[in-house]
């Protein structure tokens, strides 16, 4: 079966949501502000005739309409990276800050961690953490090429990560990307509706709730943490989210994403999930002719040290 | 092992190829027989290309494996057995140290001395990993930061390293680019 069919009971406009599930995406590149300015590289590719589109909603990313996104000066000097559109918003939500401890625990190869250090100007440290080791040296690849000198690469198992090896035992923030059935990538890559299974649903949601809960349990009262998925499955996202509500000290809260989002289900399959995970973003690709996301902020309970509230200084800002 | 032979392995530590060591302030505080200090890596920097000590100030300096050097803007343990710490910076260890194409990409453009400004041709030779023959070069011999202009302003590409009217061009395979040359 295509595992679009299950989710049309979950969109306003299936007609629309198939339609765009159809179109191939554009290659897309996010502008690495540590190496150069949007401006900057708008300016060398028109030097060289690169074909550019800009992204409505974020003037660091551009579509390049003939693909080819490494083939260019700006790739070459670390100033651009290939990043689907979607992929920038768990760093969005995110919203590292310059000095701050984060944690990426699910990171290669490394769009996400590479656009945290960019968020936090390379100062303060990233932990980029992943269990597979192939894929790690993507993601030093990555991170080398983009000039970041604030990470640290550790090779854990999310699900029980050691902070021992650490000069500090919590994090401001965290970013939970996790490993999903990723449907929501199908413009790019349609071989993913036909590997799809129930039972790998059911196993990596396993998965994502043991990385969600250490991610929690690592962050400090009053941080951050971000769950994301490129998956519409609700067993990987909401019932994700009310299973770590319900066994961790943490609330998911408002946060805004700057395109067009419909809120989390509380219902699907019999289940029904807190009511809080309409908090939580969908991301459906004919909102904004985007790939599919999923996305969550949650707030750590207990009281916040003197280095604040992360949510709340936020909120202030 | 005889009781003197284990002291004296705890008094005279070694390179550990599995950890990362934090480099010593000054050759007067090494421990380990050949590792670089950080004074000399940054009189280093700013003898070969004139980047002062203060672009470096906020940063250490890291060894794993053999001589090669990690630079890093963060918070860590004093040794750290991680994956990595920062990014590879200098390899040291050898007669003549040599940059990495990443560290002269990110630092790289504070250079003053030891840069060789290629044309448009040179540059796109340079990054596909060709060498070339460049007599008209009166600079020293030995690694050059190699850099180009980019809307108007110079940036540096990577390393090469110019011996005998010849710029070897020293980047890596898995970075090396077929580019057009843009005039």
């Amino acid at each position: 079966m295509n595992p679009l069919d299950r989710y049309e009971s979950l969109v306003d406009d299936v007609d629309a949501f198939r339609a765009a599930c159809d179109r191939p995406l554009p290659s897309v590149v996010r502008t690495n502000r540590i190496a150069a300015t949007p401006a900057r590289v708008r300016e060398a590719f028109d030097e060289a005739g690169v074909a550019y589109e800009p992204v409505d909603w974020h003037d660091g990313l551009f579509r390049l309409p003939d693909g080819n996104p490494g083939g260019n000066w700006p790739y070459v000097h670390g100033w651009t990276h290939g990043q689907e559109e979607v992929s920038v918003l768990p760093a969005l939500a995110l919203d590292p800050q310059p000095g701050e401890r984060v944690w990426d625990a699910c990171a290669a190869p490394g769009s996400k961690t590479t656009q945290i250090a960019d968020a936090m100007d390379d100062e303060g440290t990233v932990v980029a953490n992943d269990n597979n080791l192939g894929r790690l040296s993507a993601l030093r690849h990555n991170a080398e090429r983009l000039g970041i000198t604030n990470s640290i690469v550790t090779n854990q198992d999310a699900r029980n990560f050691s902070t021992k090896p650490l000069a500090f035992d919590e994090f401001d923030r965290a970013l939970v990307d996790a490993p999903c059935s990723c449907e929501g990538t199908c413009r790019k890559n349609p071989d993913v509706l036909d590997q799809w299974t129930l039972d790998h649903v059911h196993a990596v949601a396993g998965i994502q709730k043991g990385v969600l809960a250490r991610a929690v349990q690592a962050t400090r009262p009053g941080g951050v943490v971000v769950y994301s998925t490129c998956t519409f499955a609700p067993e990987e996202n909401e019932a994700v989210l009310d299973h770590v509500l319900a066994s961790e000290d943490c609330e998911l809260v408002e946060f805004d994403l700057p395109l067009e989002t419909d809120p989390g289900v509380t219902e699907w399959d019999g289940e029904t999930y807190d009511e809080s995970v309409t908090r939580t973003k969908r991301v459906y690709p004919h909102r904004n002719d985007t790939g599919g996301f999923f996305c969550a902020k949650l707030r750590v309970g207990g009281e916040s040290d003197e280095s604040g509230d992360a949510v709340d200084r936020e909120v202030a800002a | 092992m005889s009781d003197d032979a284990r002291s004296a392995e705890v008094d005279a530590p070694t390179n550990d190829g599995q950890q990362f060591d934090r480099l010593p302030a000054t050759p007067a505080d090494r421990e380990v027989e050949g590792r670089a200090s950080r004074e000399e890596v940054l009189d280093w920097w700013e003898e070969r290309f004139e980047i002062g000590r203060e672009v470096f100030a906020e940063y250490s300096f890291w060894e794993k494996g053999a001589g090669k050097v990690w630079i890093f803007n963060g918070e860590a343990t004093d040794p750290s057995e991680v994956e990595a710490v920062g990014m590879t910076f200098l390899r040291t260890r050898q007669e003549h140290w040599k940059p990495t194409g990443r560290a002269v990409s990110r630092f790289g453009a504070r250079a003053t001395k030891n840069v060789i400004e290629l044309d448009p041709e040179q540059a796109a030779t340079f990054a596909a990993g060709d060498d070339q023959d460049i007599p008209e070069w009166d600079g020293d011999w030995g690694y050059l930061i190699a850099t180009h202009e980019v809307a108007g302003e110079s940036v540096p590409i990577g390393v090469g390293l110019y011996l005998y009217d010849e710029l070897r061009s020293v980047v890596p395979k898995g970075s090396r680019a077929d580019l057009p040359v843009v005039e």
